[in-house]
């Protein structure tokens, strides 16, 4: 029975489009892995020529002006815990991918997300495909990451970006729906232009919303990051994954425990900063 | 002057609006409409002219097309038929293309929402300057403006709070004065005190009136408040339950004359005495005679219009008093060279006073009352009779 259906090369079909697309996109590849690269490579070097406690301090106060002071003990407490562990330089290689990631996936995701709200034929068009990107394993990110830029950091970004961006456009696209009727008059009643309107309206309107869907992005950031160190992007990552391999648990552990520190005061601060309104009243 | 004048303006809510025309031709109701064709006739042949400078009330129960017919004027909707014509240019608003519409809603248009409408992220004086920043005003500019206006609405001090720190009352005056800080000809007030307290909305009301007295703006007040209504509308129009303006006319108008029984229904629960003013009653005098008159010229004026007694004036026709013809015999047999020493002290009532208050006056005077103006310049007379025939309600059209 099986023979009678014909071999399809599938897999022969798709490596000719990939190689395709390599060789003729070649230019824009390149560029984007020098951005990526570049990118990543500012980041990381501003952390690191900064001594340890100055970040702290930064981070603490940071925490303290949007969050807590619970929230800035905690930060001061967690990164001292990650000196201690010797795990500051990895550290600093994974906050800068996801810092990196995280501004790429919003940079890009926010208009994405205004345009979903924007058009219906837009809208219809990507809401399947957040659907599918979020269904999908985040490994199955690593894939075509790695087919255009073959490993190390730039595919680490690239797959974070692209597996962390949904909830950008997402919550983007949502804040903007709930903007109410009559918010929209004011505007128009007051003579706004289309970009007025989104600009003094619209986007600030749906901020709280906008800054929930950048926490969410750089939550799956952190968790894609620890995964692209399978393809040595090196950071906190690759030492779990190289713990991990080499039955090394002490290290996988403290390493894990520092992205789990890390994620904590990100969320805590971008969390707050979502309700900017209630900050900006007390 | 005409600020603003709508002709034949027709809403249809649906995609097909054009398949309700036949059917409203045929008078059929929104409803029925409604079900045969889905399309939602909101508004229906409405024609009004809005004369500059006063307030103009719209009046109606919910889902009569208020909304929808403030809304038409800036544009927020489009009308399906009709005409809008603006000021002297006559401009029709309908017509304008997009920059223009843009334009007239920045310069000619203030409006003023049900639920304020402030924007929570930006503080009051933001709130209040953001026509003048979407009309790219200079930052001096706003700032003067702003503060000027906040003053004018009795809000100075609360610059620099948010808005989810004040009480409805004020966050509505934030909305006034948001309105009033780009100097529009014409406020559009969309029920901007029916979210407020009873109190409160008393408080508004008479700031309403006094901002107006001082900024001469020309006002369309929507609200489904008929003492509201009354307390503010010089003239007001009633919308009924299809749509079609059903009566145009001063306050006194439409208690006294309904145009049909909806109007009549709509305002049998408001009581008359408190609402209409002496004015309305008040009747010019057949003869007015001054000081300087001599006796035989005044009984002889008297005798011409048949009447028993005047009221004096002097040459600025302010009131002095009153005389009788036995009065003026008297003086004519004395020999007396003017009329001047027997003038007789007499009340009065304002223009301003309501029936109600001029009733008592006029029944325990046992005649009828010179009315003036708050300068003292007579304007007529008003009689018991007339006003118990406005309260019976007959009318006046006798
Ligand atoms: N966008 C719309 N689509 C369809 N029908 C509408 C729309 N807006 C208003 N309507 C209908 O038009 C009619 C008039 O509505 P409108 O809001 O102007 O009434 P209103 O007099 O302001 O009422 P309220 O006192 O409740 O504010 C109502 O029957 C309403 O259902
Ligand atoms: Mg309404």
């Amino acid at each position: 029975m099986i023979d009678i259906i014909p071999k399809i090369p599938v897999g022969r079909f798709l490596v000719d489009i990939i190689n395709f697309l390599r060789t003729n996109l070649a230019i824009v590849f390149a560029a984007i892995r020098s951005i990526i690269a570049t990118a990543v490579e500012t980041v990381n070097s501003i952390l690191t020529t900064l001594p340890e406690f100055v970040i702290i301090a930064i981070v603490a106060l940071i925490a303290w002006k949007t969050a807590k002071i619970k929230v800035a003990i905690f930060s001061v407490v967690s990164l001292l815990l990650i000196i201690s562990m010797g795990l500051w330089r990895p550290t600093v290689e994974t906050v800068s991918l996801v810092l990196v990631a995280t501004l790429i996936a919003t940079i890009i995701g926010i208009p994405l997300g205004i345009l979903k709200a924007r058009s219906k034929t837009f809208a219809s068009i990507i809401e399947p495909i957040l659907d599918v990107m979020q269904t999908l394993p985040s490994l199955s990110y690593l894939i075509p990451a790695v087919l255009f830029f073959r490993i190390g950091i730039v595919p680490g970004v690239v797959a974070t970006v692209i597996f962390a961006m949904p909830p950008s456009i997402r919550l983007t696209s949502l804040g903007l729906e709930q903007v109410s009727k009559e918010m929209i008059e004011v505007g128009k009643s007051f003579g706004a232009t289309s970009k007025q309107l989104l600009l003094k309206i619209e986007v600030p309107l749906a901020l709280p919303s906008i800054m929930m869907g950048i926490n969410q992005t750089i939550m799956l950031a952190f968790s894609m990051v620890v995964i692209a160190g399978f393809i040595g992007a090196g950071g906190l990552g690759e030492i779990i994954i190289a713990g991990l391999q080499r039955y090394n648990l002490v290290i996988a552990i403290e390493a894990g425990l520092s992205v789990v520190f890390l994620a904590i005061i990100l969320d805590r601060i971008t969390k707050r900063l979502g309700q900017i309104y209630d900050v900006k009243k007390s | 002057m005409i600020e603003l004048k709508i002709s034949n303006l027709f809403m249809i809510f649906g995609d097909n609006p054009d398949l309700a025309f036949p059917l409203i031709e045929k008078d059929l109701k929104r409803k029925e409409i409604k079900e045969q064709t889905g399309q939602v006739v909101a508004l229906r042949d409405i024609n009004l002219e809005i004369k500059k400078g006063e307030i103009f009330v719209v009046m109606g129960l919910s889902g009569s097309g208020k909304s929808t017919l403030v809304r038409c004027i800036n544009r927020l909707i489009t009308p399906t038929k009709g005409e809008i014509m603006l000021g002297k240019d006559k401009n029709n608003i309908l017509e304008a293309k997009k920059e223009e519409l843009i334009e007239l809603r920045r310069k000619k248009f203030g409006m003023v929402f049900q639920r304020f409408g402030l924007l929570p992220h930006r503080t009051i004086l933001q709130n209040v300057i953001f026509g003048l920043e979407i009309q790219g005003a200079s930052k001096e500019k706003m700032k003067e403006i702003g503060e000027k206006t906040i003053k004018a609405v009795g809000l100075a001090g609360w610059e620099n709070s948010m808005p989810n720190e004040l009480s409805g009352g004020m966050l509505q005056r934030v909305g006034l004065a948001r309105a009033l800080a780009v100097e529009p000809d014409i406020l559009l007030m969309d029920e901007p005190f029916s979210a407020l307290d009873p109190l409160i909305r008393v408080n508004m009301q008479e700031e309403l009136l006094r901002i107006q007295r001082k900024m001469k703006k020309t006002i369309i007040f929507i609200t489904h408040d008929l003492d509201e209504a009354v307390k503010l509308g010089k003239r007001i129009a009633i919308l009924d339950e299809e749509g079609v303006v059903v009566q145009v006319g001063t306050v006194e108008d439409i208690l006294i004359n309904p145009a049909n029984d909806f109007v009549k229904t709509f305002v049998q629960n408001i009581d008359r005495h408190n609402v209409i003013k002496i004015d309305y009653i008040t009747r010019d005098n057949k003869v007015v005679l001054n000081p300087e008159m001599n006796p035989s010229d005044a009984i002889n004026k008297l005798k011409k219009t048949r009447s028993t007694y005047s009221f004096v004036v002097d040459q600025d026709h302010k009131l002095l008093g009153r005389i009788s013809l036995d009065d003026l015999a008297k003086a004519n047999a004395e020999g007396n060279k003017t009329i001047e020493s027997s003038i007789k002290q007499c009340k009065s009532i304002e223009n301003i006073a309501t029936l109600s208050d001029a009733l008592p006056l006029l029944i325990t005077s046992k005649t009828v009352l010179p009315v003036v103006d708050e300068d003292r310049v007579l304007l007529g007379y008003a009689s018991e009779k007339a006003v118990i025939k406005v309260l019976k309600g007959d009318g006046l059209n006798d």
